[in-house]
């Protein structure tokens, strides 16, 4: 009888479909196309065109700023935001793996107070996060009147606008975006596959590499997108904890918008952002796919 | 079990290393020295005149604006999102595409954003960077309130249509006050995120309303003082606290 009068309910609402489209989808997809998809497809056009004398944008197709984005000054500057940005992922990871693995491990009831610990930083204002690092890493700062203090050291590091102040910065504002995504991947491992492994023997170590690393590495290449794209296009932390010493993708995009007015090229980096950010997705979903699929009830 | 014990540690060691910068910055807030890394002694005095502060003020005041008017527009928009990609989209393009802004790079984003701005001949204000924010905030409010609907028992919307309700009865008696716990961490997240963005509102605002992230980010360029010290705990501390409430009305792992 219920069953019945559900199964009408349900074709009723169906029927509805049409008009709660126009309501619930409609318009906000609207605005997501009018807000994002549009302005990211202006940046793709720009990138083809010239930049005017005065700083505007002539609409001559070419593909003139591609071929400038594989000069050699820009060329090396990809590449040192590339192996900043892969130092900051693989940290992350290194750091970001044991600590999912110990939040899975603790009392349910505190899992997810532990979660709220790990990413509240991350919610709170990332300039001042970063300015954060400046008051603890300065010559005459806590750090170094620590060490001076205990005699590890006998005169100030200069810790500070160096690429390890970068490096440290970017860590700390996206590590919890490595351990979020990593964890929702070990909390879903059935722990029954891991005590079998054990029953038949495989050592601890065994059993993770056989186990839970395969098992987590769709979270974990989440995890690295997350931290990755982000530390490519971050201008704010090579600015102020790299003291305008470490240049970096972000850097370059925001001074061809705000300094050299060359809309163009800055949309070239800027496009070259979402392409990665696109890529890095494609692969990890394809990884996924083969993962789920190659284990039985995955 | 030792390697048990062993875990423990490192989820202390991981605490440490994201709370001490933030603990240092409180309590550097309450030095007394004009030397802001270097500690004299207790004082309240650079609180005192943050609010002597006009430019300060007048942050604070804009922030506010934009953060209560985005809060209003990305959740009505993101719940809205949230049951028309669930229910009612077909294609999980479409899905990705509207969760989209909340992962694309915000620079990218930023300056797509200033260069629709430039080309429509809108002038850069509050109103711009009000849009802006809604664009990514509404997303991260679909996200957590889409897997709220997810586990919403569809048959409770069903019976209340078969007793009679109509469809706007049902949205508003049955499917919102499920919702309700999620809606609300959505709206809470989304206002601190707005309160704290800086690299769109960076781009898309204009030289005459700045915001407090503009504020103290001019502070911190044109040298260091105890002000921001001051001034960065309490924004600090106002966004802790509102996260908090927020993440305690939701699973954490569902906000991304």
């Amino acid at each position: 009888m219920a069953n019945q009068l559900s199964t009408g309910g349900r074709d009723a609402l169906k029927r509805h479909a049409h008009l709660a489209r126009a309501v619930f989808l409609y318009p906000a997809m609207t605005y997501v196309f009018l807000l994002m998809v549009l302005p990211i497809s202006i940046i793709s056009l720009y990138s083809f065109f010239q930049r005017g004398r005065y700083g505007g944008i002539e609409y001559v197709f070419n593909l003139e700023n591609y071929v400038r984005a594989l000069d050699s000054l820009y060329i090396e500057i990809l590449r040192n935001s590339i192996l900043i940005s892969l130092t900051v992922t693989l940290l992350a990871l290194v750091i970001g793996f044991p600590v999912a693995y110990a939040i899975t491990k603790l009392d349910p009831k505190y899992q997810n107070l532990a979660l709220i610990l790990v990413v509240l930083p991350f919610w709170t204002n990332f300039l001042i996060r970063t300015y954060a690092w400046i008051v603890l890493l300065n010559s005459e700062g806590i750090l170094n009147q620590s060490l001076l203090g205990i005699g590890l050291i006998d005169s100030p590091l200069s810790l500070l606008y160096s690429p390890y102040a970068v490096i440290i910065g970017l860590l700390y504002a996206y590590v919890p975006l490595m351990i979020l995504p990593l964890y929702s991947a070990l909390v879903k491992i059935d722990p029954s596959l891991q005590e079998a492994a054990i029953n038949l023997g495989a050592s601890r170590f065994e059993t993770l590499r056989q186990i839970t690393f395969p098992l987590a590495l769709p979270g974990a290449l989440v995890g690295c997108i997350f931290v990755f794209v982000p530390s490519i296009g971050n201008f704010i932390i090579p600015e102020l904890l790299g003291g305008g010493k470490t240049v970096m993708v972000g850097n370059l995009i925001r001074d061809q918008f705000l300094k050299a007015r060359d809309w163009p090229f800055g949309s070239v980096l800027a496009v070259f952002m979402v392409f990665l950010l696109v890529l890095l997705f494609f692969i990890q979903a394809r990884v996924n796919r083969r993962i789920t699929g190659e284990l039985p009830n995955g | 079990m030792g390697s048990v014990g062993k875990l423990k540690w490192v989820l202390l060691a991981t605490f440490l290393f994201l709370y001490t910068p933030i603990a240092v910055l409180i309590v550097m807030s309450f030095n007394s020295s004009k030397i802001p890394f270097k500690w004299q002694g207790f004082s309240t005095k650079w609180y005192g005149e943050l609010f002597n502060n006009e430019l300060v003020l007048q942050g604070l005041r804009n922030t506010l604006v934009v953060g209560i008017s985005v809060t209003v527009l990305s959740t009505v928009l993101g719940v809205l999102l949230a049951i028309g990609i669930t229910r009612y989209a077909k294609s999980s393009l479409l899905e990705a595409i509207a969760l989209a802004p909340a992962i694309v790079p915000d620079l990218a984003l930023a300056i797509g954003l200033l260069a629709l701005f430039t080309a429509i001949s809108m002038p850069l204000g509050l109103t711009t960077v009000i849009l802006s924010h809604t664009i990514f905030c509404m997303a991260f409010v679909a996200a957590v309130v889409r897997s709220r609907l997810l586990q919403m028992d569809p048959s409770l919307e069903e019976a209340a249509y078969d007793l009679g309700d109509s469809m706007r009865g049902i949205f508003f008696r049955i499917t919102v006050p499920n919702l309700m716990p999620a809606i609300v961490a959505g709206a809470l997240l989304s206002f601190t995120l707005s309160i704290d963005e800086f690299v769109i509102t960076f781009f898309t605002n204009g030289p005459t309303t700045p915001t407090l992230p503009m504020v103290i980010y001019s502070m911190v360029r044109f040298g260091v003082t105890p002000e921001i010290n001051a001034l960065a705990s309490l924004v600090l501390l106002a966004s802790l606290i509102i996260v908090v409430i927020s993440l305690r009305r939701v699973k954490v792992s569902e906000t991304l």
